[in-house]
């Protein structure tokens, strides 16, 4: 592979390892409510300027701040839930995204408010200095964004499938009334998952911003990105969240690098309609598709 | 909702009564508005009634979850805009353009789509208004890029440019008229009833003999006819379209505009016209609380007003006969607030 294209490939895969992580968080919160959740690009925002205002203006360690960060994005999406979500008596997905729209605008001007308008950063977690892999130059943050994204999945996998909190958010999700039977609370599941998707926003948030930079209104766009990661990879599937971030960011890089950097969203959102046309659950997706 | 068909004929018959005297008080505007801005704002709270009350026709009456209808407002906008730039095309041909390409443009996004149950027709339309915004900022040559297109012909009437807010008004006033008047009688037919069904239970809907997926597409891609006038309509009056303004968030404000102002009713794009017209100027007025303050009002109002502003009337109305004091005392409260 020639290094330039090592290069773009390394680009991919890292800004598709932060589509992933918001992908995975909007799953989460579409299993428990189907509601498309437009909060999520706003707690990855909030994640990265919490732990910039930590570092820098709390004299943090890098990493007491990211836990920080972590934890305080973690509330704000446990708060939304009990504050938000939970008032409402019959929810529906339509009234639930139109309410995440909501908490979206609150939390980006709570944001601008308390941390201001400046632009936030936060030092690479392994230094600044470009590394050599196979002739391609590569920021060390890159590697760490990969594995951690990976970590964090290997997580969510294992947590969703193997621990009994995890299975009965899975079971709540599926069947609330046939898990309330059995002694999950819904309620519960609910409140979790809206904490446990805040939580890996802030992740995504945190590890990117080394890289970018961040300020209030980078959530939009992240989020946007993350839905349509998630959509690509099949609503509602982990392991689609993962394969649908890789892919669109993959064919972001490639494409600003190979055709042209004006036109990388447009190639990627082409592709990605196509996908939805051709196999509407997604690439990985369980084919559980109703026609009309 | 259900209503005895006499019920019905006379609700669709009041409306139309208070459509007409609305549209009769609204021509006083261009007189009573003391200055060309304060007018220019009727003008634009027409066009976005045009364009709210289109959406509401697939969020509020079909149920479908659209996020491209600020792209179909900026598809019109160009359509006619860069016709009248570029190719020198006058203003009523590019309108029709303008309509005929962003019915075009949504039937190819509603055919896949609409297929499927679920939130198909949303990702559909979220991608198309990413791929509308990068051909905007993009196709230079034609649109002008991020600078915008400048330089759209204003409406001619023969030969008498209507160039100035006063003189679109009218125009606007007609067009922003005819549109809810159809809408009236379309969602007061066999049409309105069928799209209510199917937002209530699509299987229920087609049970009952509904060709669901026909309605769903005959309202989308009629709603996106009406975001192709609104868009030349825009493009003409303000002679200028530039990329940001059919961006993104323009589409989820507008869904927002029909939650507030009441989704399904056909009422309540009036109400979420006014405050997608005035938000502007309310948040130049109130700088940087103010971002916080609309969410915070809107997460009220979709919490405690399931039917927006405009359910506000028939909440007090069904409470009234149980309560007849407690009613009259808050309308009272509410006179003198």
């Amino acid at each position: 592979m020639p290094a330039d294209v090592l290069q773009l490939v390394l680009a991919g895969l890292s800004t598709g390892s932060i589509y992933a992580l918001i992908a995975l968080g909007f799953n989460i919160i579409f299993k428990a409510t189907d509601a498309i959740n437009f909060a999520q690009g706003e707690w990855v925002m909030m994640g990265g300027m919490v732990a910039a205002a930590l570092y820098g203006a709390g004299k943090m360690p890098l990493a007491g701040a990211f836990i920080g960060a972590v934890a305080v994005v973690a509330v704000v999406g446990l708060l939304s839930e009990r504050l938000v979500i939970r008032q409402l008596a019959k929810p529906t997905p339509l009234v639930v995204t139109l309410l995440t729209i909501g908490i979206a605008i609150c939390t980006k001007s709570l944001v601008m408010l308390t941390l201001g308008k400046n632009p936030a950063g936060l030092p690479g977690f392994s230094g600044d200095k470009p590394i050599a892999v196979a002739g391609a130059a590569v920021q060390p943050q890159t590697l760490w964004i990969i594995g951690i994204a990976a970590v964090v999945m290997v997580g969510a996998h294992l947590f969703f499938g193997r621990t009994v909190l995890g299975k009965s958010m899975r079971a709540a999700a599926a069947e609330p009334e046939a898990a309330a039977l059995v002694g999950v609370s819904p309620r519960m599941a609910m409140l979790v998952s809206f904490g446990i998707a805040a939580a890996i926003g802030a992740i995504a948030g945190v590890i990117i911003t080394p890289l970018t930079l961040t300020s209030f209104d980078h959530g939009t766009v992240l989020g946007f990105k993350g839905f349509s990661a998630a959509m690509l990879g099949g609503l509602g599937s982990l392991p689609g969240a993962m394969v649908g971030g890789l892919v669109l960011g993959l064919l972001e890089s490639l494409a600003s690098g190979l055709i042209s950097s004006a036109f990388k969203d447009a190639v990627a959102f082409v592709v990605l309609l196509l996908v939805l046309f051709v196999r509407p659950a997604g690439l990985i997706g369980k084919g559980q598709v109703e026609r009309v | 909702m259900s209503y005895a068909p006499g019920a019905l004929a006379r609700r669709v018959a009041r409306d139309r009564v208070r459509l007409a005297l609305v549209w009769a008080v609204m021509l006083a505007w261009p007189f009573v508005a003391p200055n060309e801005y304060i007018l220019s704002l009727g003008v634009m709270f027409l066009i976005n009634l045009v364009l709210v009350a289109s959406l509401n026709l697939v969020l509020g009456y079909a149920g479908q979850i659209s996020l491209c209808h600020g792209a179909f407002f900026g598809l019109g906008a160009y359509v006619s805009g860069v016709l009248s730039v570029r190719y020198g095309i006058t203003p009523a041909f590019g309108m029709a353009a303008a309509i005929a390409g962003t019915t075009v443009a949504a039937l190819l996004i509603a055919l896949p789509t609409l297929r499927l149950r679920g939130h198909y027709l949303a990702m559909g339309t979220l991608g198309f208004n990413a791929i509308l915004t990068v051909l905007f900022n993009e196709l230079v040559p034609l649109t002008g890029g991020p600078n915008g297109l400048a330089g759209i012909a204003p409406f001619g009437l023969f030969g008498y440019e209507l160039d100035t807010p006063r003189r679109f008004f009218f125009v606007a006033w007609l067009l922003a008229g005819v549109v809810m008047l159809l809408i009236l009688n379309l969602v007061a037919g066999r049409i309105g009833r069928g799209l209510r069904a199917i937002s209530g239970s699509e299987i229920a809907a087609g049970a009952l003999g509904i060709d669901t997926f026909r309605f769903k597409v005959a309202a989308f891609s009629l709603s996106a006819g009406f975001a192709g006038l609104a868009g030349a309509m825009y493009a003409h009056f303000n002679m200028y379209a530039s990329p940001e303004t059919f961006s993104f968030f323009t589409s989820v404000l507008l869904v927002v505009m029909v939650a507030l102002g009441g989704w399904g009713s056909y009422w309540g794009p009036v109400f979420g016209a006014l405050i997608y017209t005035a938000m502007p100027e309310l948040l130049r007025k109130f700088q940087d609380a103010e971002l916080f303050l609309f969410g915070l009002c809107m997460i009220v109002v979709l919490l405690y007003l399931p039917g927006g502003i405009a359910g506000l009337r028939a909440r007090r109305r069904a409470a009234a006969p149980a309560a007849p004091r407690a009613s009259a005392a808050k309308e009272a409260s509410d006179g003198a607030a």
